[in-house]
């Protein structure tokens, strides 16, 4: 397969890719309106014919792999099928066709929408409050982090400097903490996966404002001690977050807000089916318990006499945190998902990610380490160390499975199982689907043994084969250019 | 396997001293754990560092790690050439790759550091 | 139904083969107290018919664009999305995949990421562009930041003419950091420049400027320059995309860091989400650019290719001292911009540019000449003008929406001096009887 040449190898000077409507107004010159001093000398935007836009785009969808293409496992994503209607219902005009500041009289409709959704996430995770301005979800813990923040400051807590985060945590969660000035402790885990109580209470101290946890956790296991680790983080003064990626597993069944957690995050382009797009866009939407209600962003969406409104009333909110009102498209689809499975769907939902998770461990773990038990909840960590003596590593196995016509799974993370594998089915495969990757998984590991180099350079069969990413960083060619420099 | 005429740290720096004047650069165990060296941070001429100072970090495509002065001192040299061609860390990590010099307030902190043996010893074990 | 495939018998056949009698037994070890013992109170479920009705009514209750003139831009506008764009995003081996970690299968993204940075750095005159962030708004903070992480400083000198929902999210990320914005007057609708000078300081990180700013008028991004860069500190500019296919681009006039809400460039306005945050910079400051990054290499067969890049800034390997926290961005918006900009080119967005000056200068010579109307400020604009209104702008709205126009913003929302005042944009959406209608009903 010849690789596509980029869209500016396609252009020659002249061609024109949309035709546009003659000016229909007396035209002036453009230097007399703007001013000669303010205008460009040059352009250099390609030129292409339509045809060659659509050819061009066509063919590079023909070499990207998603969910409709195949299973997708990447443990903590959760990529789920994304029904094709929600798609639809989004692209409505009377939903994408709307400019935010338009009068509310005249947008009941998705005003209504993003009540019914603030409601909906309230309930599902436990809390008493929404916003749904956070446009992904680690905007989300950064908007929490801030509402534990200024909650602190309120009660004559701002000395409280530091996080603690566990040391399974998502990237995101450090990451976050630092954006918010915040100092971050790290918490091993206990040999059984979960996190220490006892390492974490020797943490606790009058200097700490928060504890971020996922539940289920980064390896794919239930805390079940999370009241008690809540009862002595409030004691202690601090909060408790919930990084809520792993939402996938409890829906319908446990709730954040039931086990102390004083905030949290969805993910909707996870949990609630909303397509990754390649990488965004996502929605973040933070529930809080009633005592944070009063910092949340502004605006939220009230309904009073019969009207739902913009409800910009929150003098001590912590201020915006998104131009406007948040991922709205996003939303819908998460909206349309919610509506369409209703309670027990959702219910449903969780417990075949679940039982699918479960029946993939136990079909692969003859031939991977499962280090924390044969039991799971959505996902589980595999480790392929048994291989590395025979020179191959996860990253190799990751590599072959394309030849198998899988997409890997999650690679090295979390950090704390070597040479980590992360599997999340979803519930959206079916048991041939489970088997035929199992079945993969099995004939890989077998390969790693007696044939390594085979597994060592792969893949062989997608379209392009591994690349050189240490190139790539030396190189630093991050755009195109004619001299190719 | 690792240079006897060199001392090492626990941070898998190497040191070559002559005189008050302190080579400093990686190890080989510590460029094969990176992997392909894409970029590293470089301190300016002139700056003093104490021992267990952060001087500069060092970036593969997977990782980015702190380099730590193992001795106290003025950074009095540091190769021009790593900034172009960062794999020569990867390639000879006890020659052309060596990162800064260091001229030394202290000889006498060279006597914490280990030697070629016990450098081994302390890989096997960790 | 929950587009699950497998069916009582399959989940038993599971069962039997990982020895468990029940699903329920998979989650006896969530402590009894804390399972719910009650369906979630939540509406549905649905199927699909009944909820493509429901959506098809709810959507109904709401006027949008595609039955209205729209003069209200503000941040968002109604600019045309060419037909192109939604065919090539609606391909779902693009949308329907996740962030392209595996180089291997996801060349389609990588490279199309890699053209929307090059068609970015090539609209801006900057050298190098990110894979995009949440908005326009989020991607101004992250310039703050980046200028303070950079010159070490912790005040970002702000114009008020930057549009105030950027002031209020800068603000909220200048607290969450330790940092503080100082804003600087207008003088009508422009930037005080001198008051800029006055105002910078040996603790300034950044001086920001929007142009064409929130009202719409052209700034003079030379002066703010060097009064920036004469104090060591960053030039920031904020532009519009489609302006750049006239006006002078960032790059020219030395900005160190540029950004912009790129909802311009094929993405519907969705209600104010999701977005496009557009952002470029210096090469040398490359490192401590926020965001994906896709960089060219070779592939095992020397073959051309593209992989994510620079990793080590973000925040799945640097965690606390990755240089944001972003992770989730907009991907599939700047796909959707570079289709446009592949779609318009050279030549179209010239075009597209030419259509919003011509038409919106029309417009506003024709509101002008109406009694009690005026243009008070004597600037340069690109498609958006003030107008000082004779009656309330409420009520002249009401009055337009009898008639199918969403007229201009009502300025006092932002700006309490401006009580009276309405912002009026003018895109190539807008025919001349529509503008016509406009005047009509504002001469009423």
């Amino acid at each position: 397969m010849t690789t596509e040449p980029t869209i500016f190898e396609r252009s020659s000077p002249g061609r024109v890719g949309i035709s546009w409507p003659a000016v229909d107004v007396p035209e002036r010159p453009v230097s007399e309106l703007l001013g000669p001093e303010n205008l460009r000398e040059e352009l250099p935007l390609p030129e292409v014919s339509q045809v060659d836009v659509v050819r061009h785009y066509t063919h590079l969808s023909s070499v990207n792999y998603g969910v409709d293409t195949g299973f997708y496992p990447l443990g903590s994503c959760t990529m789920k099928y994304s029904p094709k209607v929600n798609e639809e219902i989004a692209a409505l005009p009377g939903f994408s066709a709307l400019h935010p500041y338009q009068d509310e009289e005249t947008s009941q409709g998705i005003l209504q929408v993003l009540y019914d959704v603030q409601r909906f996430l309230a309930e599902i995770g436990g809390m008493d409050a929404v916003t749904l301005q956070p446009a992904a979800g680690a905007q989300g813990e950064f908007t929490a982090l801030m509402l534990f923040k200024r909650h602190h400051e309120r009660v004559g807590e701002a000395h409280r400097r530091i996080v603690i985060v566990p040391d399974s945590s998502h990237g995101t969660n450090p990451a976050t903490a630092a954006r918010c000035g915040y100092e971050i402790v790290k918490v091993n885990s206990g040999p059984d996966g979960l996190a220490d109580v006892s390492a974490l209470s020797s943490e606790l101290s009058g200097d700490v404002a928060a504890v971020m946890l996922t539940n289920p956790n980064t390896l794919g296991l239930f805390e079940s001690r999370v009241t008690d680790m809540s009862r002595m983080i409030h004691d202690a003064g601090a909060l408790l977050y919930c990084d809520g990626a792993n939402m996938n597993a409890i829906l319908g069944i446990n709730r954040p807000g039931d086990m102390g957690f004083d905030a949290m995050h969805f993910n909707l382009h996870k949990t609630f089916s909303a397509p990754h797009g390649g990488g965004g866009p996502g929605s973040g939407p933070v529930a809080v318990k009633g005592f944070l209600e009063r910092y949340l962003p502004v605006p939220t969406v009230g309904f009073e006499d019969g009207r739902y409104f913009l409800d910009y009333d929150r003098p001590e909110s912590i201020g915006r945190v998104h131009s406007f009102y948040g991922n709205i498209g996003v939303i819908v689809k998460a909206y349309a998902y919610i509506l369409n499975l209703g309670a027990e769907g959702l219910r449903s939902v969780s417990e075949n990610a679940v039982l699918n998770a479960n029946y993939l461990l136990s079909k692969i773990a003859s031939a991977y380490d499962v280090p924390y038990g044969r039991r799971c909840m959505h996902e589980f960590v595999a480790s392929a160390l048994r291989y590395k003596d025979s020179g191959v590593r996860a990253l190799d196995i990751a590599k072959r499975l394309m030849d198998y016509g899988f997409h890997p799974p999650t690679m090295y993370f979390p950090l704390i199982v070597p040479e980590a594998l992360m599997i999340e089915p979803t519930e959206t495969e079916s048991i041939e689907t489970l088997d035929a990757f199992a079945e993969a998984m099995l004939a890989i590991g077998r390969e790693a043994q007696s044939q390594p180099e085979l597994v060592h350079s792969a893949p062989h069969t997608a379209p392009v084969s591994r690349l050189d990413e240490a190139e790539a960083a030396r190189r630093l060619e991050l755009r195109w250019s004619d001299a190719g420099d | 396997m690792h240079p006897e005429d060199l001392k090492y740290s626990t941070m898998h720096e190497w040191v070559k001293a002559e005189d008050d004047l302190a080579t400093v650069g990686i190890t080989d165990h510590a460029q094969s754990e990176l992997g392909d060296i894409v970029y590293l941070e470089l301190p300016e001429v002139g700056t003093a560092v104490q021992k267990g100072d952060v001087f500069g970090t060092i970036e593969s495509i997977k990782t980015v790690s702190d380099l730590v002065a193992p001795v106290s001192g003025e950074i009095v040299e540091v190769n021009e050439e790593l900034p172009e061609t960062p794999e020569m860390v990867n390639e000879s990590p006890y020659s052309t790759g060596w990162i800064v010099i260091i001229k030394m307030d202290d000889p006498g902190e060279l006597d914490d550091l280990l030697t070629a043996d016990r450098y081994e010893r302390f890989i096997q074990e960790g | 139904m929950s587009y699950i495939p497998n069916t009582d018998a399959d989940r038993r056949r599971m069962l039997d083969s990982i020895g468990a009698d029940s699903v329920s037994e998979l989650f006896e070890h969530i402590p009894e107290p804390y399972v719910l013992d009650r369906p979630l109170d939540i509406p549905g479920p649905l199927s699909e018919m009944e909820l493509r009705r429901y959506a098809a009514e709810l959507s109904g209750r709401n006027i949008n664009l595609d039955n209205c003139a729209c003069f209200l831009g503000a941040g968002i506008y109604d600019h045309y999305l060419p037909s192109t764009v939604p065919a090539v995003v609606g391909r779902s081996e693009l949308y329907t995949s996740y962030t392209p970690y595996q180089p291997e299968v996801s060349q389609g993204n990588l490279q199309a990421i890699f053209e929307f940075q090059s068609l970015i750095c090539q609209l801006t005159g900057m050298e190098v562009a990110n894979a995009s962030m949440y908005d326009g708004a989020t991607a101004l903070a992250e310039a703050a930041l980046m200028a303070s992480s950079i010159t070490g400083r912790t005040e970002w000198l702000v114009s008020s003419c930057v549009h105030p929902a950027y002031r209020d999210t800068m603000r909220t990320y200048a607290w969450a950091a330790g940092c503080r914005l100082v804003e600087s007057p207008r003088t009508g609708i422009l930037t005080d420049l001198a008051d800029v000078s006055d105002r910078v300081t040996d603790q300034t990180a950044c001086v920001v400027i929007q142009n064409p700013n929130f009202f719409g008028a052209v700034e003079t991004l030379a002066e703010a320059e060097s009064v920036a860069h004469g104090n060591g500190a960053l030039f920031v500019v904020c532009f519009d995309p489609i302006s750049l296919g006239l006006l002078k681009p960032p790059g020219v006039f030395n900005a160190d860091i540029c950004v912009a809400e790129g909802q311009p460039l094929g993405i519907p306005p969705g209600y104010g989400g999701p977005l496009l945050g557009l952002f470029a910079c210096k090469k040398e400051y490359v490192r401590q650019m926020p965001g994906r990054i896709v960089g060219a290499t070779s592939d095992a067969a020397g073959r051309r290719a593209y992989a994510l890049t620079l990793q080590t800034r973000e925040q799945h390997i640097r965690r606390e001292r990755a240089t944001s926290n972003i992770c989730t961005n907009e991907a599939l918006n700047a796909l959707a911009a570079a289709v446009y900009l592949s779609t318009l080119g050279k030549q179209g967005l010239r075009r597209v540019a030419d259509l919003c000056v011509q038409k919106a200068h029309h417009a506003a010579e024709a509101i002008s000449s109406l009694p009690g109307y005026e243009l008070p400020f004597d600037v340069r604009f690109f498609k958006e003008f003030v107008v000082k209104t004779p009656k309330p702008v409420s009520g002249i709205n009401q009055r337009l929406l009898a008639k199918n126009v969403i007229g201009g913003l009502d300025l006092e929302k932002f700006y309490p001096d401006l009580a009276g005042h309405m912002l009026l944009c003018v895109t190539e959406n807008r025919t001349i009887e529509e503008i016509h209608l406009l005047a009509e009903v504002l001469s009423q």
